[in-house]
């Protein structure tokens, strides 16, 4: 039956899934099947609403599948891609190993105390963005805080080289996405029933096992949520690393970047685009269909 | 409910309307980082009213990037002759009205012959600032690692492994603009630095990867401060950024003592333009603002202040004798000839040489 209210309540996430997903996506692939060229905007053919069906013929029979053929032929695309995920994939699992106890203290320790550790954790938050990984600048050069005090206190004697490096890298995301990581897992520790801690030890479970067996299975959804929080955006980062990394740090952002900016080829940079969002898509899609059906088969 | 939410939503507004001030005249100028007294802009608005709204960048493809895109919302940009010349080819930018610009006759006509190369005419631009690619050291680190005859006046200071591996351990910055340090290259090879030929540019490839491990860092503003702090003892740059750095660390009193040479090889002589986009939302306020830089003296403020020399033959008695004199600033004769010009890639240079930097950088 037809009802306003519940078309209302439909319409609104897919409206915004259309206006602000899908028809950027349009656009970027729409750039990534034409030709750089010098003009304003820098790429050919370009859709002249005035000129009806003709125009758009006109524009279809200039798309190419052209910059795509060039980024499988030159394999520094892959190797910035590959380096990208891997990227990711370590700063997921530094911040998961960081970012679950702290999620764990802040859902045990007692009531009145969770808001204001809450807090805490997005506290951060009220400061621009940059301006945080500038200050690890500071915090991390050969003159910075940290050197200053390694030398101070006698463990070292020369300056580590940390800056300019993919250990700063790690660092800056880790500290940056951290509250990415502890938010979900703590949304799921604090519902947590604690009779079934007690159940579990009442059964014979040591602490530890009731932790690995109970906490952290109950705890799966907001691990995963965690994850891909901190995941899909880290594959497309660029400010951390190009603030905090060397010369020698391959990312996808930065490949995307010079194609944009140094090459003033926007249609292979929309290429890229496209190519990066179906790598972190077509996973994402599996890994749900995978849950989903795992789910339907417990029931 | 509804009412309410009406009643707040109009003292919302109204209060909003209230503290919008009366709508200023303004001027949206993009410039270079460091690049400008700012005690001018303040002037400026002193003397016509109009507000500065000033942003800077430190790459001309960023500002490339943003005139090719359309609406950039600015009024004056700067970009260099080189990429100057390609963004009037993209229509990028509106003729100046020379009527409206009164102080016109300051131009000086030795380097408006040298900017007609890239603007044909001069048409499109006026010539804020000029200056050379070269090396900055630090004096006194570079003769301790390398002694008294450390080739300083050299590109072989740079582009010798030799070299480069002594000094990596006290810091070398290289500029992260592969159109300023390939000519470069080709230049120390004996090449034609303007080659658009892919085997001459692949030339500077094995060069620039024997002397890559020993550059810490490509980047186009950092080493003014990583020279003036102590940070790094050698930077690949621009003449007048190296010449602030000495500047601040002379005021630093930090024993930090700078200096800026112009590779006896020759180097790229390069020129910064003033030009006014096309769809510019203030065109008449840049004409001013074009006008005002043109003044002589204000222009011989600027140049004092930031140690380049300026394309504006009448400020020349303004400027004191540091910049003046100094040939590191207005070369002498000899030194000129020995500096050499580029034009702009095409696209597919431009891609080959953007993916051979990639390749020396990173490795890959």
């Amino acid at each position: 039956m037809f009802n306003p209210r519940r078309l209302f309540l439909i319409l609104v996430p897919y409206s915004w899934l259309f206006f602000l997903f899908l028809v950027p996506f349009g656009i970027v692939l729409k750039i990534s099947l034409s030709d750089a060229a010098l003009s304003i905007p820098p790429y050919t053919p370009q859709f002249d609403p005035e000129g009806g069906w003709a125009a758009i013929r006109e524009l279809f029979s200039g798309f190419d599948l052209e910059n795509f053929i060039w980024l499988s032929e030159d394999n520094l695309y892959w190797k910035a891609y590959l380096s990208s995920v891997w990227i990711a994939l370590v700063s997921v699992l530094l911040t998961l190993l960081v970012g679950y106890p702290i999620a764990y203290a802040m859902a045990r320790s007692s009531e009145e105390w969770r808001p204001t550790l809450l807090m805490l954790v997005i506290l951060p938050f009220w400061t621009s963005f940059l301006i945080r990984v500038y200050a690890w600048i500071g915090i991390l050069g050969s003159n910075g805080y940290l050197n200053q005090l390694l030398l101070w206190s006698g463990v070292i004697d020369e300056p580590l080289v940390i800056l300019n490096t993919n250990w700063a890298v790690y660092i800056g995301i880790v500290y940056t996405y951290l509250p990415f990581m502890v938010l979900p897992i703590y949304a799921t520790l604090e519902k947590l029933d604690g009779d079934l801690l007690e159940a579990a030890e009442d059964l014979g479970c040591s602490r530890f096992q009731a932790f690995w067996l109970v906490t952290v299975p109950l705890s799966r959804p907001g691990i995963i949520a965690g994850c891909f929080l901190v995941f899909i955006p880290v594959v497309g980062e660029f400010v951390i690393p190009s603030l905090l990394g060397g010369s020698k740090t391959l990312m996808i952002g930065k490949i995307l970047w010079d194609e944009f900016f140094s090459n003033r080829d926007w249609p292979v940079a929309s290429a890229v685009a496209v190519v990066l969002l179906l790598i972190l898509i077509i996973p994402i899609i599996l890994f749900q269909r995978q849950q989903q059906r795992a789910q339907e088969a417990e029931q | 409910m509804k009412r309410k939410t009406s009643h707040i939503l109009a003292a919302a507004i109204a209060s909003m309307t209230l503290a919008l001030p009366a709508l200023a005249e303004e001027v949206k100028v993009y410039n270079w980082s460091d690049y400008i007294d700012e005690e001018l802009l303040t002037k400026f608005e002193a003397e016509t009213g109009i507000k500065v709204i000033y942003d800077v960048f430190d790459s001309n493809e960023v500002l490339e990037t943003k005139l090719l895109a359309g609406s950039t919302g600015y009024d004056v940009v700067v970009p260099s002759g080189t990429f100057m010349s390609r963004q009037i080819q993209a229509g990028a930018f509106q003729k100046i009205d020379k009527s409206k610009l009164s102080n016109f006759g300051n131009v000086w006509d030795d380097i408006a012959a040298r900017t007609a190369v890239y603007d044909p005419g001069n048409e499109y631009g006026i010539n804020y600032m000029w200056g050379t690619t070269g090396i900055g050291y630090n004096v006194n680190k570079v003769k301790e690692i390398l002694g008294d005859d450390a080739p300083v006046n050299s590109l072989a200071l740079v582009f010798e492994p030799g070299n480069m591996e002594k000094l990596a351990a006290c810091g070398v910055h290289f500029l992260d603009a592969p159109t300023e340090i390939v000519p470069a290259v080709l230049r120390y090879l004996g090449e034609d630095p303007d080659s658009k030929d892919k085997d001459v540019l692949a030339k500077a490839q094995p060069i620039l990867e024997a002397v890559r491990p020993h550059v810490r860092k490509f980047h186009s503003s950092e080493y003014i401060n990583a020279l003036a702090n102590g940070e790094i003892c050698v930077a690949f740059g621009w003449s007048g950024d190296i010449l602030q750095a000495r500047d601040r660390a002379a005021e630093a009193d930090n024993g930090i003592e700078i200096a800026y040479s112009i590779p006896s090889e020759g180097s790229l002589l390069w020129f910064d333009m003033m030009a006014i986009p096309v769809d510019a939302p203030n065109p008449e306020a840049a004409h001013k603002f074009l006008n005002f830089i043109l003044d002589a003296q204000n222009m011989a403020a600027a140049s004092n202040y930031v140690y380049y020399a300026n394309g504006n033959k009448a400020s020349q008695e303004f400027l004191v004798e540091d910049v003046i004199g100094d040939t590191a600033i207005y070369p002498d004769e000899a030194t000129v000839k020995n500096l050499y010009s580029t034009t702009s890639y095409d696209l597919k240079t431009q891609k080959f040489v953007t993916r051979m930097w990639t390749k020396i950088k990173t490795g890959s």
